[in-house]
């Protein structure tokens, strides 16, 4: 995982549900590239197309309410998605990112669409040009460990193969 | 000295488990259906488990899009139907069983004390038998086939009460939108509700669940009813296993305590495109419909079919209405009664016990700019059809307005 990340910020409000993140329909499938294709499809249909990998987006409050479906943070991430910032999410949503390898954290940041950020995620701080560095809620420990492992499969491969040497 | 929750968790981690900890804790049943169990499955290959932790522990229902509706939905499902018997999965519910929060309480996995844990956000109806119950996304469902195990941060608790008596033509649904109009979308959001008050006691097992199930409307980690003489009615003859009903105890710390009077509550609908967004049906009375559809999770269970069908009974229906009962067994109870029978003399269409439109995939979606009044527990922009627009209600709202083609009071048909 990238330490800091530093993008161009995309800006939604707050209880953007899962149902527009990405439409029930395109559910049934594998291809991370439809998710990605169909991203935030219900609230800005020509988001997918103008999303550049490294984007960060930073939203209101109850990001990523409704359903568990995980193909939520995965159309985020397959999309280019580096970072979401929201003043809070979801639960579901919150871990299922976290799972999936997709950074968040929770902060309530000042800063405009096309604005360049930097999430400092290991001190839980972001930084805006000319607006100053904001505090948010540094996610603890085991989750970092998660995502910088790549997500919780991998987190778990690592996890397998330690007990596996220690077997041996 | 705990809330429900509290309590739970303590038991399930092994140690003594307050509001904030994280643990890890056993989970005790864990439920994936067709649609998050594909990528729950992918993810568990991936993590290069053999076995899963106990094949008897893990319930899959094919609910979601059930029968398929095209190839790849097919052949998805062909791969986790090989997955299952790979895995010697023995609780392994086909296409018309029903929807996994009615298949999974009327096969006694929804127990109180319980903790179970569902790839699927509605998950938290099994609180309605005293069970913490919550939905997760497929890969930390992968985890727990692969260790049994989850971690949590243990939910603050918000207590609930309501005091009085529902009026005549307002239901659990009512009530439940109610509530989500009074607490927000968010206003539970990380937190357990805890359900108590005349009101509740007097809900049916089917009530409880409607109410238990839109916890997640407001944002809820759980909803929880404690367990009493109605719930142990229910489960006799059905439990998976022997269970512990838990209770909080009298000196358990709530971050909130709240209480309404059932007595206030007229018959409600949630308008687009937000769960919260709640009215009177008074307030819209004589919105055109064009569709409307009783099933759901929420509202499919025979009690639900009854109400329709005790308003639409010699009858027709203006518009077209889908009914889908939320399991073969409510199907067959309502056939048994004479419930089907009249609704389908009033004209409604039946679909296979399942999902059906509400996730908007197939059996009844809505086209550009139309209406649907549904018994369902979303209506978020774009989850029925793009374009359309869902006003939810209870199945006496619903029943009444697929009469006249336009919203309606239940109180006056």
């Amino acid at each position: 995982m990238e330490n800091p990340i530093k993008g161009r910020v995309w800006i939604f409000g707050a209880d953007i549900d899962t149902d527009v993140i990405i439409p029930g329909k395109y559910l049934r499938t594998k291809d991370m590239q439809v998710f990605a294709s169909h991203a935030m499809e219900g609230i800005d249909p020509e988001f997918a197309k103008n999303v550049k990998a490294g984007d960060i987006i930073v939203a209101g409050n109850n990001f990523g309410c409704g359903s568990s479906r995980e193909q939520a943070p995965l159309a985020l991430k397959y999309a280019g998605v580096a970072c979401v910032v929201a003043k809070s999410f979801a639960r579901i949503f919150f871990r299922n990112a976290i799972n999936v390898g997709l950074p968040l954290m929770e902060a309530d940041v000042e800063c405009q669409e096309g604005d360049e950020i930097e999430v400092d995620l290991l001190n839980g701080e972001v930084s805006v040009q000319d607006k100053g560095t904001f505090e948010g809620n540094k996610l603890p420990d085991f989750l970092l460990e998660i995502l910088t492992d790549g997500g919780l499969v991998a987190h778990r491969k690592k996890l397998q193969s330690q007990e596996m040497k220690k077997e041996n | 000295m705990g809330t429900i929750s509290e309590k739970i968790f303590s038991r399930a981690a092994g140690t003594e488990a307050k509001a904030n900890d994280f643990v890890l804790a056993d989970v005790d049943y864990a439920m994936a259906h067709d649609g998050t169990s594909v990528l729950a499955v992918n993810a568990f290959k991936e993590m290069e488990v053999e076995k899963v932790w106990d094949p008897e522990r893990i319930v899959i229902p094919f609910d979601h899009i059930a029968p398929a509706n095209n190839e790849t939905a097919a052949s998805l499902q062909h791969e986790i139907r090989d997955w299952i018997k790979e895995q010697q999965i023995p609780n392994f519910y086909e296409v018309g069983e029903g929807i996994c929060h009615q298949v999974l309480p009327e096969n006694g996995f929804a127990l109180p004390g319980k903790l179970v844990v569902g790839a699927d956000s509605h998950s938290c109806t099994y609180g309605a038998f005293g069970a913490f119950a919550t939905g997760v996304g497929a890969t930390d469902m992968a985890e727990i086939f692969a260790t049994g195990k989850l971690w949590f941060r243990v939910p603050e608790s918000i207590r609930m009460t309501v005091e009085g008596e529902l009026g005549e033509g307002v239901y659990a649904k009512d009530l439940t939108l109610y509530l989500i109009g009074k607490t927000g979308i968010a206003g539970a959001t990380y937190k357990a509700v805890e359900f108590y008050g005349p009101a509740i006691s007097r809900l049916s097992v089917s009530g409880r669940m409607t109410l238990c199930n839109m916890a997640i409307e407001m944002g809820a980690k759980s909803g929880i009813v404690p367990p009493d003489g109605k719930t142990f009615e229910f489960l006799k003859n059905r439990e998976a296993e022997p269970f512990d009903p838990v209770y909080a105890d009298p000196a358990a710390e709530y971050a909130q305590e709240v209480c309404y009077d059932a007595g206030d509550i007229e018959p409600q609908l949630a308008c687009p495109h937000q769960v919260d967004n709640v009215k009177p049906v008074g307030e819209l009375e004589g919105t055109h419909v064009d569709q409307v559809f009783i099933g759901t999770c929420t509202n499919g269970r025979l009690e639900d079919l009854e109400v329709a069908a005790g308003i639409l009974k010699g009858k027709k229906v203006a518009v077209r209405t889908i009914v889908i009962p939320a399991s073969r067994s409510t199907l067959l109870a309502a056939i048994e009664n004479g419930t089907m029978q009249t609704l389908l003399k009033a004209g409604v269409t039946l679909s296979t016990p399942g999902c059906g439109p509400c996730l908007g995939a197939h059996q009844g979606v809505l086209g550009e700019g139309e209406v649907c009044v549904s018994t369902a527990n979303r209506n978020f922009r774009g989850r029925m059809g793009k374009g359309g627009f869902i006003y939810l209600a209870s199945p006496a709202t619903a029943a009444a307005s697929a009469l006249s083609g336009e919203i309606t009071d239940p109180r006056k048909v």
